[in-house]
């Protein structure tokens, strides 16, 4: 993994107003920015590979947590790859995971917090009570989505089919039970990691 | 907090978070439970364990957190924490939602290069990611109670979410396009029926 660059300080600057400026974009979550990012990041700056890249989401939806980290992960190689080695590189890296996560949080973070304090104070307007309780069923709709699109992942039904079981008991499970989250995902990962699904 | 308000549901004797270091705690418990997904943690969480808010209530305030730019479950602690702490409250429950789990994502950057290429951690990841799937769907179904007592009733209300599901997953409109005009037609029929 080495792939030694040099940033300047407006390079920094740049990393930085990048991540500003796609922040109010990320409607439906930061994933659905990655590509533009790729663009940026990989494609026309250089300062990260596409091997970087893909292991940094790879490892963010692995790991527990939001799956914007992967956008942490992102600084943290920038400032790697143009850190040198020992302490230096890590100072760097943390440079530049502290410049990704607060310019892709603060724009879109700040007018959530303003919005929604404003929707709180109103709601008991009509129009505020009919979009929030309007917005429901679609919502719902898109979660189920959301799984569906998931599932798909797995790849052929044919084949894939012990997935897909897997899939289908945990949502009973899930909806139906009371059984502890992490039990259901300690279950998939044994299953996995024996081979049988 | 709240000032009181017309709709006398049960919000007096509900149970709150104490504090925002309260506030802070729980959502790094949620978080680092949150594999592939916090969603179906939160829901548990806060509504089946600590009760601080509805079904309906989740729903309401997930809707709003889908619509604002940014991570949806960061938006949604943003949104909790505020209600209850103001900018404190908001700044604790983010903080909390973010804080462990970059820590534990750094370090397991650094161990994955010797690991990653190992079948069994590769199939791990895919039974896990099979499990998340079906923990979302699972909390998707759970939700869909919120449903039974919404304006626009059952048999609307299933249309709307056969809708979207069609559109999203079968159809793949994109979501710029799903959300204004399914999310534009549930509105303004639902402003219609809630005539006062």
């Amino acid at each position: 993994m080495t792939h030694a660059i040099a940033l300047q300080p407006l390079d920094w600057l740049n990393l930085f107003l990048y991540f500003i400026s796609i922040s109010l974009l990320a409607v439906g979550g930061a994933i659905a920015t990655a590509p533009d990012m790729h663009r940026f990041l990989v494609e026309r700056q250089g300062w990260l590979t596409d091997f970087q890249f893909n292991a940094s989401i790879a490892i963010a939806q692995a790991a527990p947590g939001p799956n914007v980290l992967f956008i942490a992960l992102l600084g943290w190689n920038v400032g790697i790859n143009t850190g040198g080695a020992g302490p230096a590189a890590w100072a760097s890296g943390a440079l530049g995971m502290a410049l990704s996560m607060v310019g892709i949080m603060l724009p879109s973070t700040t007018l959530t917090w303003l919005a929604t304090r404003w929707g709180h104070r109103n709601r008991e307007r009509r129009s505020v009570r009919a979009f929030k309780q309007g917005m429901a069923p679609v919502v719902i709709g898109l979660l189920l989505a959301t799984a569906w699109l998931l599932s798909g992942a797995h790849g052929n039904p044919a084949t894939d089919w012990p997935l897909w079981l897997l899939t289908l008991v945990c949502t009973l499970l899930v909806w139906r039970t009371r059984l502890h989250l992490l039990w259901l995902l300690g279950a998939g990962a044994l299953l996995g990691a024996l081979g049988l699904v | 907090m709240s000032a009181p308000s017309p709709s006398p549901d049960a919000t007096e004797a509900r149970p709150q978070p104490r504090n925002p270091a309260d506030l802070f705690w729980s959502f790094t418990w949620l978080a680092l439970q949150g594999f592939g997904g916090v969603l179906a943690v939160v829901q548990r969480e806060l509504v089946e364990k600590k009760r601080w808010m509805t079904n309906e209530e989740f729903v309401e305030d997930w809707a709003v957190a889908q619509i604002m730019p940014g991570p949806n479950v960061v938006n949604l602690s943003v949104m909790i924490g505020d209600r209850h702490f103001g900018l404190r409250g908001a700044i604790a429950a983010l903080a909390g939602m973010l804080t462990f789990p970059l820590l534990v994502v750094l370090a397991l950057a650094l161990v994955y290069a010797q690991f990653a290429s190992h079948p069994a951690v590769a199939g791990a990841l895919r039974g896990m990611g099979a499990v998340a799937a079906g923990l979302i769907a699972g909390t998707g179904f759970k939700l869909a109670a919120a449903l039974r007592n919404h304006p626009l009733g059952p048999w609307l209300c299933t249309a709307l979410v056969a809708l979207t599901f069609a559109g999203m997953a079968l159809l793949r409109w994109p979501l710029a396009w799903v959300l204004p005009v399914l999310g534009g037609v549930a509105c303004v029929l639902t402003w219609r029926r809630i005539a006062p």
